[in-house]
């Protein structure tokens, strides 16, 4: 607390620490871009720029793995990270039916950085609560047997911590 | 002899005596507030001061979902359904306490009125051949528990007593087919990894689960992970490989966790590593998870993501089995597939073809899932019926709705109607019925659910998740995904069937990969079943489900009016 660095600075350090452990190995890229995305919460391009250098791998394989992979992002996300699951048995038990209620109460819509928003929502297809379904995962969370009429008081609930 | 391999070699399952308390911690039931509950009995037993007497431990998937938060109170085995926190309080002092069994938060059978208090007693479970799930939800994922029930001892059977080869003949012998689709025999497999001569071999247990509505891999990977590893160093010492990868989904945190602890726990007791159980073979794992892309269940895709690339597949022959991870020789074998190595080897395959029809033995575990009464994981000998699975294990529809169809193998796989109810579930049966078993997941819908739109549904994720490295797969879903929103948006079109059933051929014959190869799989079954559906949505204007949005439920409308509200609502 005491010494004072720019934060983004400090993200940028912890990425080279971390990075130091995968350099010359085989096979780690997408081991590495996890843990980039863990320490920055998307991957913006100067980061990419990095693990590629640092990796000495070219940056358009780097960007070429992160489109690839629906779990990496290339755009900040918002605070509270809403996932709508559009898996099977979600979607049979209306899950596009709560996407779109989600959407009209959030204000954005999956894949969109809506700054204003305090909200970011996406889509994931099966997180393996099927008996539960439809599920919604709030960070880490799993909401499970998730109704449109049960979402408003969800949502004010996360807004209040 | 080394004193663990001694142990090993008893037989040993310890009837349960004392009082302990079983919580569910699958993932519904986590979505449904379990660890509250936990919470709560933890403190209510430490407010009494028996905390100390009596464990609770936090189980993989007990199994029926729908009566979740759930507990097993041992030694009675009483499972105690739907609970609040309030609730677990009340057992606390009744039953644990009291000594008596609190009645109101027991199960009531709908059909007989009946209340069940064991979980074995109730129709979901009595229906069902618990053998690969016969941990889950019983021990807890430490290595102690799972060796007090028999862990480990088919891998010191197949060191001390049988040759690499014996055991690759035992696991033919058995007629195991792979559990992550396919279907191939999984001993042949072996045979071929071992008879490839190389300098190293991997094995690798694909725990990708990319169907969609599948969830028996990571059950097994939560609640009972010890028995993939066994599994994997059987397959290790059977092939001659000494690495091996659990290539787990990155949506699945909990596993990942629950398996990294359970390697280290092998570690620790030698069961990994250098010279296990002193008979000079050597085995350790590594875990590696994906970053959501289900072509990577693809098993050349896989490979190509344990390279760090992107997923792409690659043409096969040759097969991993000859040429895989970094070139070598390498075994992918599914979780299920593996789950069934230790029971194999320890009773023996002619216990295991005792279960099934003739070229589908065993069992196969199902997640059932959907418009059933009871959802969750039923394990079932291969054969039984979908009216069993549904009706008499999963309770039927609810709201007394009318079956329509069960959806099988996922987006590769396709849907059985209402004619295929008593029909056996395996391989050659399902196959010749326009489905796949696939992994296993078992979608069952009612009338309420457009056939239509779930063919858009499953396009829509092939054509999403296509790798895009080949151009039919590339091109040809999502010219077919284009031709489904056009009928599901009321904008169908004489002639729209032949051009996806074209299509559909097209894609079939000439994708490179799986994923393209059986993507058009879901569309062909219901357009054969439901044929009159797709016609009513193009001539009519009409969902007879009355699901798609742009169209009308009932008949009459007029055209302008659904062309109207079709174009607002389309996406
Ligand atoms: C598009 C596609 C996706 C697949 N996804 C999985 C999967 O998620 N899990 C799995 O075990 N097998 C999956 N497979 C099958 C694997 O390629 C491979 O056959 C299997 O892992 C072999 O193991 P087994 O013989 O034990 O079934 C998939 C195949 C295709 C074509
Ligand atoms: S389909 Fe949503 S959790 Fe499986």
């Amino acid at each position: 607390m005491a010494v004072k660095t720019d934060p983004e600075e400090k993200l940028y350090e912890r990425l080279d620490r971390a990075l130091k452990k995968y350099k010359g190995k085989p096979g780690v890229l997408i081991a590495a871009l996890q843990e980039a995305q863990e320490i920055f919460g998307y991957l913006p391009r100067k980061v990419m720029i990095q693990v590629a250098n640092r990796l000495t791998i070219p940056l358009s394989e780097v960007y070429s793995v992160v489109s690839f992979y629906s779990l990496f992002s290339t755009v900040p996300t918002g605070k509270h990270r809403l996932e709508v699951c559009l898996g099977t048995a979600c979607y049979v038990q209306g899950a596009e039916e709560l996407l779109r209620e989600l959407q009209d109460l959030c204000g954005t819509e999956p894949g969109k950085s809506a700054p204003e928003s305090p909200f970011s929502i996406s889509t994931t297809r099966c997180v393996g609560a099927c008996g539960a379904a439809p599920i919604v995962k709030i960070g880490e969370e799993l909401h499970g047997e998730m109704t449109p009429e049960k979402l408003p008081s969800l949502l004010e609930e996360l807004v209040k911590e | 002899m080394s004193t663990l391999l001694g142990e090993l070699t008893r037989e040993r399952v310890r009837p349960e005596t004392e009082h302990r308390l079983l919580v569910c911690g699958g993932i519904p039931c986590s979505s449904k507030g379990c660890r509250e509950v936990k919470e709560s009995l933890d403190d209510e037993l430490r407010r009494r001061g028996i905390a100390a007497e009596i464990p609770v431990e936090i189980v993989g998937c007990i199994g029926d979902c729908s009566l979740g938060p759930a507990i097993i109170v041992y030694p009675e085995g009483i499972l105690y359904q739907k609970l609040t926190p309030d609730d677990a309080r009340t057992i606390v002092r009744e039953h644990l306490v009291g000594g008596r069994v609190v009645e109101a938060l027991l199960h009531r059978d709908p059909r007989s009125d009946e209340i069940l208090r064991q979980r074995e007693t109730m129709p979901f479970y009595c229906g069902q051949t618990r053998l690969v799930l016969r941990n889950c939800g019983v021990i807890s994922a430490h290595i102690d528990d799972y060796l007090k029930y028999r862990g480990y001892a088919a891998l010191a059977r197949a060191l001390t007593e049988m040759s690499p080869q014996e055991v690759i003949g035992e696991v033919k012998a058995s007629g195991l087919r792979g559990r992550g689709g396919g279907g191939f025999p999984t001993g042949r497999k072996w045979k071929l990894v071992r008879e490839t001569p190389a300098d190293e071999k991997f094995v690798i247990c694909n725990a990708d689960e990319g169907d969609p509505g599948a969830f028996m891999d990571r059950n097994i990977l939560e609640g009972d992970p010890h028995s993939i590893i066994e599994g994997m160093l059987i397959a290790g010492y059977a092939t001659g490989a000494r690495r091996g990868y659990i290539y787990v989904r990155a949506e699945y945190p909990i596993a990942v966790h629950r398996c990294r602890e359970a390697i280290r726990q092998a570690r620790r007791k030698k069961l990994l590593g250098e010279n296990i159980l002193e008979k000079g073979f050597s085995f350790d794992l590594e875990i590696r998870t994906g970053a959501g892309a289900f072509v990577c269940g693809e098993e050349t895709a896989l490979i190509s993501s344990l390279h760090g690339t992107r997923g792409d597949p690659e043409p096969r022959p040759p097969f991993p089995a000859q040429k895989g991870l970094w070139g070598k020789p390498t075994l992918i074998n599914n979780v299920e597939t593996l789950a069934n190595i230790p029971l194999i080897i320890l009773h023996g395959a002619g216990r295991f073809v005792e279960l099934g029809p003739e070229g589908s033995p065993g069992t196969k575990v199902f997640a059932l899932a959907g418009k059933v009464r009871h959802t969750g994981l039923v394990e079932v000998p291969l054969g039984t019926t979908l009216r069993q699975i549904i009706y008499d294990i999963g309770g039927g529809i609810p709201g007394d709705k009318r079956f329509k169809a069960a959806q099988t193998g996922g987006p590769s796989g396709g849907c059985l109607g209402e004619e295929s109810l008593d029909r056996p579930m395996d391989y050659d049966s399902l196959r010749r019925a326009g489905s796949i078993i696939g992994s296993g997941g078992l979608i069952v819908m009612d009338e309420d659910s457009c056939m239509v739109d779930l063919a858009r549904f499953y396009l829509d994720f092939n054509q999403d998740e296509s790798c895009g490295k080949c151009t039919p797969c590339r091109i040809g879903s999502k010219r077919m995904l284009e031709l489904l929103q056009g009928i599901t948006g009321g904008r169908g079109e004489e002639g729209d069937l032949e051009r996806l059933e074209q299509l559909a051929l097209l894609m079939k014959n000439s994708s490179l990969c799986g994923l393209g190869r059986t993507a058009p799989n879901p569309l062909l079954s219901t357009l054969r079943i439901f044929r009159d559906e797709y016609l009513a949505h193009i001539r009519e204007r009409r969902c007879p489900a009355g699901a798609c949005r742009a169209l009308s439920r009932q008949q009459g409308s007029t055209e302008e009016g659904t062309r109207a509200e079709a174009e607002t609502v389309d996406r």
